[in-house]
């Protein structure tokens, strides 16, 4: 039996702030343990931007957040890695039973142990989609695996079913890989997703969001053949009459997350039924003494950035805890403590007048809607900072884009491995496929460290290296 | 030529194969899909019915009755989880109280042992979470729960063990009677058999068709079902059935024995028998019907929907026979519900069925074995799960997540008598990708191991059956071998 002060259970952003914050606050046996062969969990296939506005104040790649977020923890020397190790049991006791082939089957004694595991998609079953059960349903989430880390492509004519933002950031994804994406229907009168991720996943190429649109029969008997959408009324049911019947091979599903909790439920940690995550004290503390939890497994978040803050916190508690600062708060659980805020969503976005047009400004997260005059100068009014005329001005006279991709790097012995990369700057909208064009038929050879050139204006957001 | 052909490699196919292995004979197996356990037996409620519902007298009665009796044996010699959890028929009315008196009379008939009215505070006790508006249950203990699919795969993993030959992807397109036997004719070519048996679930209309003037007709009934997340397998400990209707046994509520929660099936009458999807329509009727059972299902806790066909027929029971005219043709047809529970019994039954025809029959005088070992990672203790680690590594590492499948478990699969050829396939073996991801964690490791396996690329990988591929070639990146110039769309 090993002990040891922390014990982390996952390694994506939650565990790593969650660790690197341990460290900080002076504990000194820290673990953590990630069933991936590698850290950083969800982050590695976010190949998109989007992320580290609000921690690092520059926006970076899901791939280089996690790389970040690994280099705050990888300064400490006392926070051990257990790599491709699951977890199998938790005690009450903070005993907990873990596994891999290197090792066999371990127990560890912590002082405190933190729920980091993150979560899961809602698969088909969840929304029960009536239809035939053919290969080409995938959840966004699993597609964007098989695309940005092992490079397969999951289908030539997709339709995206839900519009959380895994959904509408694969749609783009699929649209530069060449893959037509005939829509986004979401049973909901507004979409669930990020405002800035409609406009830039779905606006910026013309994909139709419909809203109120449901899938209510799946057709195609070894593959997707099609699907039958109808209209819903305000009870989500079908609307008879409405049915019309589109051709395609895949379908993607972004109907969800749900925090990933079947550990914490066979410990006996109190569940809050509307997150789905464990109750927690306002330190971060399960029902169970000296087991906390932050991330996506206690809540499922709508940035990353959200994650590490809630991480900090939380790793902050723990040690603060372990090292008998504070008495425990395990009594003092409560339900319903994070209420997702509603991003308000407004369907002018799309519209223009003759003298305005409408936007929705995807410089942060925040996803203000702008109104822009046409004529110049462009006079930009509902922008919530600076940063918002400026992109409202730059959309009215030379829209610009960050692109991300994937590329495989070659080695001299004839081997290869998958990068991610982004455009160097942001470049116009109209050189978008020109880009991609470039990125595909550029040979990059390996060794590849994570801001290397390796084409024209296009940098490495993860490294290759033998 | 061989002695015996069997057509079919689903529960009934395998089964009989199973009961032939004592016997010296060259047996092989016919299926038309790229694996077994393809048609109903993987898409069934999964019970062995304890035998009440059957009319006396019937074969139906005396197979059900013998097969769940069997039942357990047979799982434990082939490593396949089964439990007799027991099984309820709620009444809701003082009418239906008399349907249960029926039943219990005619369980009685059939030798069903054990059975007992219950009152509504007994069935309170019984099964907690059965709706309040029960008035009475019949309680039936022998009735159990079973993984078919695997069931079914290791009966064959068993004959194929002992010499047995098992031909997927090999549908048979006609059968021609010779004076010592009969010609198959197969999409994998012409085989030659002394005995041919018949087991071809929804289409043995079709099969017995080729050696005979049709006495019989399969009307393919559909049933649609709910598979809920484990978190939900509490909500009932005994299978629980309503009265049952003259379309069938009407919706149950069961947990499975992988502790999943279970609801279904609706029932309709179909007409091609290979159209198994699921309706709004019926999974709506479900979801009232089993509401009126188990009031607390949280339904979003869903993780599948799935449906099955039974091989229902024009006569009012199972079809077991050597075809009248056509000697050494045995079919065993129209087997429907309860015909997983009667399929080890089915399997003794045609045996004997031959070995009283004028055909010699003799047993193996050498060897053989009945009994399979499989390893199920997670229902090992900690001391075991130290030990098969330190004597394989590979057990060590989990593939699939919710299920706690280990890559061993999965090569142990890979590396089995009849080998896997898709997700799905490896899923029947292992339980990888059936939990509440549904594969979305654990399906590209699994596609990489099954194109390792199968020494392929992984862009050729198959979900389930042949055509049902998963990923499509890029047009856009160069290849290794060379550059295939995209369109530039904008």
């Amino acid at each position: 039996m090993k002990d040891v002060d922390v014990v982390i259970i996952g390694g994506g952003p939650a565990g790593l702030s969650a660790a690197t914050e341990c460290a900080r606050q002076g504990i000194e046996r820290i673990v953590i343990i990630e069933r991936d062969k590698i850290l950083g969990g969800i982050l590695n296939q976010c190949i998109h931007n989007g992320f580290g506005l609000a921690i690092y104040k520059e926006e970076l790649t899901g791939t280089e957040y996690a790389y970040r977020a690994y280099q705050e923890m990888a300064a400490f020397s006392n926070i051990e890695i257990m790599l491709d190790t699951m977890v199998m049991e938790i005690n009450p006791d903070r005993t907990l039973y873990c596994m891999n082939s290197k090792d066999g089957y371990i127990r560890i004694q912590a002082k405190a142990i933190i729920l980091a595991m993150g979560c899961r998609e809602r698969s088909r079953g969840a929304v029960a989609i009536p239809g035939t059960r053919p290969a080409g349903v995938y959840t966004a989430g699993a597609a964007q695996h098989y695309m940005n880390i092992d490079g397969y492509q999951v289908g030539k004519r997709v339709l995206i079913v839900g519009s959380g933002d895994i959904g509408l950031i694969m749609a783009r994804r699929l649209v530069l890989e060449d893959v037509k994406v005939i829509g986004c229907v979401e049973i909901k009168s507004t979409p669930s997703g990020l405002p800035r991720n409609i406009e830039q996943c779905l606006n910026d190429y013309h994909i139709p969001l419909m809203l109120s649109t449901t899938v209510t029969a799946i057709h195609g008997d070894k593959r997707v053949s099609g699907v039958t959408i109808s209209r819903v009324d305000e009870n989500y049911r079908p609307i008879p009459g409405t049915e019309d019947e589109w051709a395609c091979d895949t379908v993607l599903l972004s109907v969800g997350l749900i925090p990933e909790n079947e550990l914490s439920r066979r410990a006996g940690i109190s569940m809050d039924l509307q997150s789905g995550g464990p109750l927690v004290s306002p330190s971060f503390e399960t029902s169970i003494e000296g087991i906390f939890a932050c991330g996506n497994v206690l809540h499922v978040h709508d940035l990353a950035d959200n994650v590490t803050k809630e991480a900090v916190k939380t790793g902050k508690a723990a040690a603060d805890y372990v090292k008998g600062l504070v008495p425990t708060s395990c009594n003092n659980v409560t339900s319903a403590a994070f209420i997702k805020p509603n991003v308000p969503y407004n369907p002018d976005s799309t519209k223009e007048s003759d003298t305005y047009r409408y936007l929705t400004c995807i410089a942060c997260p925040r996803g203000c809607t702008l109104k822009v005059t046409k004529n110049e100068p462009h006079v930009v009014e509902g922008n919530a900072c600076p940063r918002g005329e400026k992109y409202a001005i730059e959309e009215m006279t030379a829209p610009k884009r960050t692109i991300t991709s994937t590329m495989r790097v070659r080695f001299s012995d004839g081997t290869w491995k998958r990068i991610s990369v982004k455009t160097k700057e942001e470049i116009p909208k109209s050189k978008i496929m020109d880009m991609m064009r470039l990125i595909h038929h550029t040979k990059v050879t390996g060794p590849v460290h994570i801001g290397d050139e390796v084409a024209r204006n296009v940098i490495a957001t993860s490294e290759a290296i033998q | 030529m061989f002695t015996i052909a069997i057509i079919g490699g689903g529960i009934i196919g395998t089964a009989i194969a199973y009961s032939l292995i004592p016997y010296d004979a060259e047996v092989i197996l016919f299926d038309k899909e790229n694996d077994i356990a393809m048609g109903s037996t993987r898409a069934n409620s999964g019970i062995v019915h304890a035998g009440y519902d059957p009319m006396p007298g019937t074969l139906m009665a005396r197979l059900n009755r013998e097969g769940n009796a069997m039942m357990e044996k047979r799982c434990r010699d082939l490593s396949v989880a089964f439990e007799r959890c027991g099984s309820l028929v709620l009444a809701f009315s003082e009418e239906e109280v008399e349907i249960l008196k029926t039943l219990l009379e005619r369980g009685k008939a059939n030798g069903v042992e054990d059975l007992r009215i219950l009152d509504a505070d007994e069935l309170r006790e019984t099964e907690p979470q059965a709706s309040p508006d029960a008035v009475a249950a019949l309680y039936a203990p022998s009735a159990g729960i079973v993984n078919p699919w695997m069931l079914c795969i290791a009966q064959a993993e068993v004959f194929v063990g002992n010499g047995g030959k098992v031909l997927t992807d090999c549908e048979v397109t006609a059968i021609k009677k010779m004076p010592d036997g009969y010609t198959i004719h197969t999409s994998k070519g012409i085989y030659e058999a002394q005995l041919v048996i018949a087991a071809a679930g929804a289409f043995s209309d079709d099969v017995h068709a080729m050696v005979s003037k049709p006495d019989f007709e399969i009307t393919p009934w559909r049933g649609e079902y709910y598979l809920l997340d484990k978190s939900e397998g509490e909500r009932a400990k005994h299978t629980i059935f309503q009265c049952p209707s003259r379309s069938g046994k009407g919706v149950l509520v069961s947990p499975t024995i992988h502790g999943n929660l279970i609801v279904g099936p609706s029932s309709e009458l179909i007409h091609d028998p290979a159209d198994t999807s699921t309706t709004q329509d019926k999974l709506d009727f479900i979801r009232e019907k089993a509401s009126l059972s188990v009031p607390s299902i949280r339904w979003s806790m869903n993780v599948r929907n799935f449906s099955g066909v039974r091989a229902n027929s024009t006569i009012d029971d199972f079809i077991i026979r050597e075809v009248p005219g056509s000697a050494g043709f045995f079919e065993a047809a129209g087997i429907r519900s309860p015909g997983l529970a009667s399929s080890p019994a089915i399997g003794e039954y045609v045996v004997k069925m031959i070995l009283q025809a004028d055909f010699s029959l003799p047993r193996k005088t050498d060897g053989y074995f009945l009994k399979r070992d499989k390893v199920y990672f997670h229902e090992l203790n900690a001391e075991e799960r130290e030990s098969l680690i330190a004597s394989n590594p590979l057990y060590g590492r989990v593939i699939c997540r919710c299920e706690e499948i280990t890559e061993g478990e999965i090569i142990d699969a890979l590396h089995s008598p009849i080998p896997p050829v898709s997700l799905d396939g490896i899923k029947r073996r292992t339980g990888a990708g059936m939990g509440r991801c549904q594969g979305g964690f654990c399906g590209p490791r699994i596609v990489a191991m099954l194109a390792e396996m199968l020494d392929q690329s992984p862009l050729t990988m198959i979900q389930d059956r042949n055509g049902s591929y998963l990923f499509v070639p890029k047009v856009n990146e160069k290849t290794e071998d060379g550059a295939q110039e995209r369109e530039v769309r904008i």
